[in-house]
Formats: C-alpha cells, structure tokens, sequence
C-alpha cells in the first residue's frame, strides 16, 4: 500500500491528478478516474526507474477478465522491487458507474484503474504502440527508457518472465 | 553499464520485432485478395465471385457478442444501404470459434442477424480459415476491396468512423470516405486507420 501511495504521489508532483492516497482504500465511495490519452500518456511515459505494467481491458473482454489476476497478483508480488501495474479500462463511458466501477468493487482490485474515455482511436492507438491493431487484451512493459508492447493474453507464470528483464 | 544494458535491450526490442515482421501479417492496402467460399446464415455458401455486378466490397470481421461490434451494427446497416446500390455491399464474417464463443454459434448469428435485420450476408468463417489470409485481428475491423482487371485489390483496412460509443459525435467516417473516393475515382486519403476491439476468439 505504502509503495502505491507514493506512486500517486509522483504522479501529482507532474500536475497529472491530485493525490488521494484514501481513494483506493475505501470501497464505499469508490472513484475510477476518467481520463483522456492525454493523460494516460503521461502516465506511459514516468521516467522515474520504476517498472510499469500497463493492462488495457474491459469488463466485457473475457480474456482480459481472465487474465485480471494475473496483473493483480504480480502488483503484489513486486511492489517491492519497484513495479507497479495500472489498469486501463476501455469500457463505454456510459458503463462507469453501472458496470465498472461495480466490478472494481466486487473482485477488490488492488491495482490502480483508469478509465480511458478517448474516442479518437485511431489518433491514440499508434501512440500507445505501432504494433497494436486495437485488439484487447493488450499489455505494455516500461522502464523509463526500455519498453515492450504485447498484444496478447498471460498467464502469469508468461507475465513475470516478460517482467524480469526490466528489473536486472 | 546502463547504456549498454539498454543498448541490448533496444537491440533485442529490434530483433524480436523484425522476426514479427517477417510472420503472415495478412493483407495490406495495395494486396490482392484471394476469393472465399462461406456459409451464410440462410445456409447458402456465399463467394465475392457471385456479385456480378459489384464493383467491391465492405468486409467487415464482426460478431454478436463484441460490445464494440454491437455498437457499430446499426452504422453496418446503414452502409449496406448507402452503398450497395452503388456497388459496395457490405459483406459481414463471423470469425470467432463458438467453442471459445458460445454466443457466436451460427444458430446465434441467425437469431442476431434476424433481430437487426441485416440486410448483407452474414457469413460463417467455419475453421477460421479466411480472417487469418486477411489478417483481421479483432471484431469490428473492416476491409474495403476494389474489382480490379487483375482481381480484387484492398484498398482500406480499419476502422468504421472515428467514434465507437457515440454515431452522432463521429467526425470522420473513415469507410465512407474510402468508398466515395473509389466511387469517384480519387485516391483514398486514409487507407489505413486503427480502432479498438475484442480480440478474434480462437
């Protein structure tokens, strides 16, 4: 928990969102932020020595439920070795309320989750990878400098062999 | 050392995608494309070869159970009928497997089909054999081929129009445009465009 707090708070210092450590934690009055590729951009690129994993899913996409524990589980595993996973989710904006932030709620996702509420995909897309055709699951790895697109589903034994060349 | 470990690591980023590059991608804008044979929900195996009279065609890879197709089934319709008088059907694949899929069976595309009232074929990709020669990726993702003297080339790959959640809010409606431009004889500006989908189910 204590390493998440600080991520947020590094995000605030760049004037991204303002920090709110008690957001996550407290299941009642649950947010998901909403935000443009603006936004989410610069949360792909914090050039700041810690590893990302950026998960882009939706609540709809079987594999990208599927695999939702997966990122979960690495979260936890190796918060203390500097990495940190996001969850971005592309459900409809109208679903925020009515379906994702729901099943934020009912699985207790630890994870940081966006909302990306961008329709001009086709601007955005190629930023987040040349690679990527659109299709989700789709994953990114970065450190600083060093980055890895995947548009593919994990299990997590797949997940961690492509995170350990990011923390030698 | 922190140069030459990133140096290894942008070298192998490099590697890795030149050996990507070198798979089967599937179609890109200037390809010909091969004909096919599917079923279609009335039960008839349907080829682009039997529209005589078309002078293309609108592919589109989608499915009953993709949130992002469902949204754009009703902007499908209307394609269908704008252009299929001028020559552009639209022509709709289905290509998840419903092992992975139930809710793409080709007893739900009949009833999915019968509830829109499509109004193009809806075709079967039993064995997932043709999206891969196209190299579709996800549901929807559209292809624009043109009846050339040498066959039929690909002229657009993509998206729709540049709003999934909201038709009335789209700027740009990148299939249409592609489809006038071949109708008039100019070259199509956007011929490549990227969108958000759900995976193919294999």
């Amino acid at each position: 928990m204590a390493c998440k707090e600080a991520s947020r708070g590094a995000i605030a210092e760049e004037g991204v969102v303002a920090a709110n450590p008690g957001e996550a934690s407290s299941d009642a009055d649950l947010k998901v932020r909403s935000v443009d590729f603006k936004v989410l951009e610069s949360m792909l690129h914090q050039d700041n020595g810690k590893t990302y994993v950026v998960n882009f899913w939706a609540t709809w996409c079987a594999p990208c439920v599927k695999e939702l524990p997966h990122f979960e589980k690495l979260n936890e595993q190796y918060a203390h070795q500097n990495v940190e996973v996001i969850l971005v989710s592309l459900d409809f904006p109208k679903m925020l309320e009515s379906q994702l932030i729901p099943f934020v709620k009912k699985r207790n996702l630890r994870s940081e989750v966006i909302h990306l509420n961008d329709p001009k995909q086709n601007t955005w897309i190629p930023k987040v990878s040349q690679d990527w055709s659109g299709a989700i699951p789709a994953t990114v790895i970065y450190k600083d400098g060093q980055r890895k697109f995947y548009e593919r589903s994990f299990t997590y034994n797949e997940l961690e062999n492509e995170l350990k060349p990011f923390l030698q | 050392m922190k140069i030459h470990s990133t140096l290894i690591a942008v070298i192998s980023v490099l590697a890795l995608s030149a050996f990507t590059n070198d798979l089967d991608k599937g179609y890109q804008v200037g390809d010909h494309a091969e004909d096919f044979s599917l079923m279609n929900i009335d039960g008839k195996m349907v080829s682009l070869s039997d529209f005589e009279a078309a002078k293309g065609f609108i592919i589109t890879f989608t499915c009953n159970t993709c949130p992002y197709a469902v949204a754009y089934e009703d902007r499908i319709i209307a394609l269908d009928q704008k252009y299929k008088g001028k020559g552009y059907p639209v022509i709709a694949i289905n290509p998840n497997n419903p092992k992975a899929k139930p809710g793409d069976s080709f007893e739900a595309m009949k009833t999915r089909a019968a509830e829109k009232g499509f109004t193009f074929p809806y075709l079967f990709d039993d064995g997932q054999k043709v999206y891969p020669r196209f190299g579709a990726t996800r549901t929807p993702h559209m292809y624009i081929l043109q009846k050339t003297e040498d066959g039929l080339q690909v002229k657009y790959i993509g998206a729709i129009d540049d709003n999934y959640g909201d038709a009335d809010a789209v700027e740009t409606r990148y299939v249409e445009d592609a489809v006038d431009a071949l109708l008039d004889g100019r070259p199509i500006e956007v011929a490549n465009t990227k969108a958000i989908g759900c995976s193919i189910k294999v």
